[in-house]
């Protein structure tokens, strides 16, 4: 297996900068604004926006998870998925403008899975996607509002994201898999 | 068909190699370099002669449960296994409680063939343990029976037993009891012990089949009668027994095939075929056993044969019929369980499996070794063998066996009834040309 | 996880998982939309070849809320108990394409029976067999103890350093026995107390001390009394006197309910004979949690659903 990297560290944090900083722009401000990372790695990823924007705004922000096991259309066809906590900010989603983050937009049917988690859970004024990287290969009417890459890919290569927290360092590759 | 037969070079079970044969349904020469006109000749080079076996306790089912095992399949399944005699047992529908019954059971046996059939009377009426049955009437009848038992049942009563035990001393009878206290055992389903626990199965105690015996063998030294244990399956069982033997008390004892190889840890598959009665039991017990039939506490091997029908064991436990068919596999689990171990010899098999059945039965057409004018039941068996026991080993009706899928040694190749083969080449002989040899030896004994 | 038959044959990693994963189902349970679209599209059936409403109601409650399809299959009154065998009934389950059947069964061992029997391809859930297991009953009183020592903060915790003392019949008791291997599993220590005639006869293998004297066993400060329904139908059988004496001298009385320390928590896996193996001031004290293990058992059997149907069937 040959992995090629795509994204270093400095390029991943460069990119989850411009994608916060136009979430504050297209929301005007970050009022009514729910972050719900998609586990395991999009947790990561909606923590470090909140982060950054709480930075940028001064009033701190935090980021909820929003686990979509149970809505998953694919049972069967993956070894058991063990699901992970949903956690929903205090102050809830409804009527608030809800920022699902995903580590890599890929089939759309993770983010339909999260459409409806979002559903039983309340009802958002508006959802909204971020992902860090964007493959391609949508099998659902799905587009992300905010994109750190777009990787046009091969549906044989596997993208790998990387994030300190988890695996010691930023990094994305993508890892051919021959044979 | 020939009707004389030229085993060559087989090993007598002492060892000595010889050739056999036999003639007119009886063992006519012994020695090496024989040669008889007309014979067939069975080439049993390496192979082990066997008396005739007997079993003492069998469950031929018919009349009554033809579904499960008639006459004739079950003596198949005897011939398959090398059994030349089967001693039936009385739990038949209607009950062997009365001359007429034991007559047709004696009679099915005579037609078919393959082994003869003695048939086993009640000691109750329908084994209901309250009355007791024709014992006169069956001894004097064609069956010519001796051996009466309850099986499936304990004679419970202490007075019904004693009783019993003595009325049968009039024309050299015994009693064969199954032991086993009947409060006891309500709803039992597996040994009561260690797994017994753990599953959550109601246990039959060691001590319920042990205090009928002590209590037994008590009465008939009390009585100066004699006594027989069917099927003990307990270290303390031997234990009462021994003291008894030592004390001179008129007892003998059978195990089964199964209590020496098999012990309870199979249960927790809760797969039924390892449902029996008595139960399975610990390991203790399935070592105790062996030794005891090497020391001669325990006499005999007895298979205890109980088919039935696929749908009464496959089902959950408690449903499920106790019982597994053993004729066909008795001398290979013997031979693995204490011939393999060292603690029986071939002389020893042919004790436990054909002399002393026979003599405890009460029956001289059996269990006379392989001497020179003895009736012609042999078994000729191949102790370098090994199988993977299949359904294609099971000659009778049931395959509730057990040793399906279990590895074997051993093989019956022949066995020959009154001189006629009832199994050449590992093969059962058709039907119609044992019946015929059958008739053709009832016309000569006219 | 193909069956769930037994917590003898769970390991703690697995255990804890189910946990975590029930933890996950009570989640959703506090949500005002309950109902969960995983199981959609999926049959399950509950075989009930025994009366038991209370857990069936609890399976029930369980599938529809992963939204799966029920039919419930009572034995009372059909063919079943018209004397239509195990097998029978197996194998038009099978063609009804039955993904999971929950069998509650008076025979110990008939859920292991229809998992290896080749009769049906469905996953099993033993709802509780004869006198042998009970393992989604051990599951939810284990993630109540959890959930009482360690609060929001259970997920991924064993019950390390934990002590529960479990009275009554132990020896017809499937709870009982699901238990004493699940909670040793999670590190916990078990005792079990009983008059004489309701222990096994061979305990030596089993993980748990055992006394026959409740007031020593409580003096010494379980974390946990776990109290058992007692049959009124045993005293025929001699097991014991009568149920005044069963109840002095193995009953979770007033007495001995306020001699526990305050933070022990009184279990009773119900339905609960009040007065007898346990008094009603016990049963309703703070320190029970009676009603919390019938909300748990929906969660804990979602969570078992929802693992035993998903994953490779295949494999
Ligand atoms: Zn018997």
């Amino acid at each position: 297996m040959s992995a090629r990297v795509v994204l270093q560290q400095a390029d991943i944090a460069r990119a989850l900068t411009r994608i916060s900083h136009e979430i504050l722009e297209s929301n005007r401000g970050a009022d009514d604004l729910v972050l719900l990372g998609i586990p395991t790695r999009g947790v990561l990823l909606a923590d470090r926006i909140a982060g950054i924007i709480s930075e940028i705004t001064g009033t701190p922000m935090e980021a909820g998870s929003l686990d979509v096991t149970m809505y998953r259309d694919d049972l069967a066809k993956h070894p058991t998925r063990t699901p992970a906590p949903t956690r929903i900010p205090a102050s809830g989603i409804d009527g608030k403008t809800v920022i699902l983050v995903d580590d890599v937009l890929y089939s759309g049917r993770t983010i339909r899975a999260a459409l409806d988690a979002i559903n039983d859970i309340g009802r958002p004024r508006a959802v909204r996607l971020a992902a860090l990287v964007d493959r391609g290969h949508r099998e659902l009417p799905i587009r992300p509002d905010y994109v750190g890459k777009n990787l046009p890919s091969a549906q044989t290569e596997r993208i790998n994201v990387r994030l300190a927290e988890l695996d010691g360092a930023d990094l994305v590759s993508i890892d051919s898999a021959a044979s | 068909m020939t009707n004389t037969y030229l085993i060559s070079g087989a090993a007598l079970p002492d060892g000595t190699r010889t050739d056999i044969v036999l003639r007119d349904g009886v063992l006519a020469e012994l020695g090496t370099g024989l040669s008889a006109a007309g014979a067939q000749r069975i080439d049993a080079d390496g192979l082990v002669a066997l008396p005739g076996l007997v079993d003492l306790h069998t469950h031929l089912r018919e009349p009554g449960y033809e579904q499960s095992e008639t006459v004739l399949t079950g003596t198949q399944a005897a011939a398959a296994g090398g059994f030349t005699a089967v001693f039936a047992m009385a739990n038949t529908s209607p009950v062997a409680d009365t001359a007429g019954v034991v007559e047709q059971e004696l009679s099915l046996g005579e037609q078919a063939g393959y082994a003869t059939v003695q048939p086993i009377g009640a000691v109750t009426v329908g084994l209901a343990g309250e009355q007791l049955a024709e014992l006169g009437a069956m001894a004097s009848s064609r069956a010519r029976v001796r051996v009466f038992s309850d099986d499936g049942a304990c004679v419970w009563d202490p007075v019904l037993m004693r009783r019993a035990l003595e009325y049968v001393k009039s024309f050299d009878g015994v009693i064969a009891q199954h032991a086993q206290e009947p409060r006891l055992t309500v709803g039992a389903q597996m040994n009561e012990g260690a797994v017994s626990g753990e599953l959550g199965l109601t246990g039959w105690p060691a001590v319920a089949e042990e205090s009928i015996i002590a209590r037994d063998v008590l009465l008939a030294e009390h009585v100066g009668s004699s006594l027989h244990i069917c099927h003990v399956s307990t270290a303390g069982s031997v234990d009462v027994l021994r003291w008894a033997k030592a004390r001179g008390i008129r007892v003998t004892a059978e195990v089964t095939p199964h209590h020496l190889l098999l012990d309870e840890e199979l249960v927790r598959s809760f797969d039924a075929r390892y449902k029996v009665n008595p139960p399975l039991r610990r390991r203790e017990d399935v070592l105790a056993l062996r030794e005891a039939l090497a020391d001669g506490t325990i006499d005999i091997v007895a298979t205890d044969h109980a088919p039935h029908p696929v749908e009464n064991k496959d089902c959950e436990w408690d449903a499920a019929a106790n019982g597994m068919v053993g004729l066909e596999s008795a001398l290979s689990v013997v031979h693995a369980s204490v011939v393999q171990t060292g603690q029986l010899n071939w002389t020893d098999v042919a004790r436990v499996l054909s002399s002393e059945p026979a003599r405890i039965g009460r029956i001289t057409s059996h269990g006379q070794g392989l001497v020179v004018g003895a009736p012609g039941h042999v078994t000729v068996y191949d102790p370098s063998a090994s199988r993977a026991f299949g359904t294609a080993d099971l000659a009778g009706k049931g395959v509730n066996s057990p040793y399906l899928g279990r590895t074997l040694p051993g093989r019956v190749i022949a066995t020959f009834h009154s001189g006629f083969a009832t199994v050449l080449d590992g093969q059962l002989r058709p039907a119609d040309e044992v019946a015929g040899s059958a008739e053709q030896r009832m016309a000569a004994r006219v | 996880m193909r069956h769930l038959l037994s917590t003898r044959d769970l390991d703690q990693e697995s255990a804890v998982r189910l946990l975590d994963v029930a933890e996950d189902m009570a989640d959703t349970q506090q949500r005002e939309v309950k109902k969960l679209p995983t199981l959609r599209g999926k049959t399950v059936v509950n075989l009930f070849f025994e009366d038991s409403t209370r857990t069936r109601i609890s399976f029930e409650a369980a599938s529809k809320r992963l939204s799966a399809d029920v039919i419930n299959f009572s034995a009372k009154g059909s063919s079943v108990s018209k004397g239509e065998s195990l097998k029978d009934t197996a194998q038009t389950l099978q063609a009804m394409g039955a993904d999971a059947v929950v069998i509650r069964h008076p025979a110990s061992g008939a859920p292991q029976t229809l998992a290896t029997s080749g009769w049906i391809d469905a996953g099993i859930l033993n709802a509780g067999d004869g006198t042998h297991e009970h393992p989604t009953q051990a599951l939810l009183d284990a993630f109540t103890i959890r959930k009482r020592v360690h609060g929001i903060a259970s997920r991924g915790r064993n019950l390390d350093g934990l002590s529960v003392t479990i009275v009554g019949d132990i020896l017809h008791s499937r709870v009982a026995r699901s238990n004493v291997w699940l909670l040793t599993t999670l590190g916990a220590t078990v005792t079990l107390v009983a008059p004489p005639t309701l222990v096994p006869v061979d305990t030596r293998a089993w993980p748990v001390t055992i006394s026959y004297d409740l007031d020593e066993a409580l003096a010494a400060g379980p974390d946990v009394v776990m109290m058992l329904r007692i049959q009124g139908e045993r005293m025929r059988d001699a097991f014991f006197p009568n149920s005044r004496e069963y109840s002095r001298r193995w009953g979770l009385d007033d007495g001995r309910l306020h001699r526990l320390d305050p933070t022990t928590i009184v279990m009773h896996p119900g339905p609960m004979n009040r007065g007898l193996e346990i008094s009603a001031a016990a049963a309703d004290s703070p320190m029970s949690t009676v009603r919390e293990q019938v909300t748990n058992g929906v969660s804990v059997r979602m969570a078992a659903l929802y693992l035993l149907l998903s994953g490779d069937r295949e494999n």
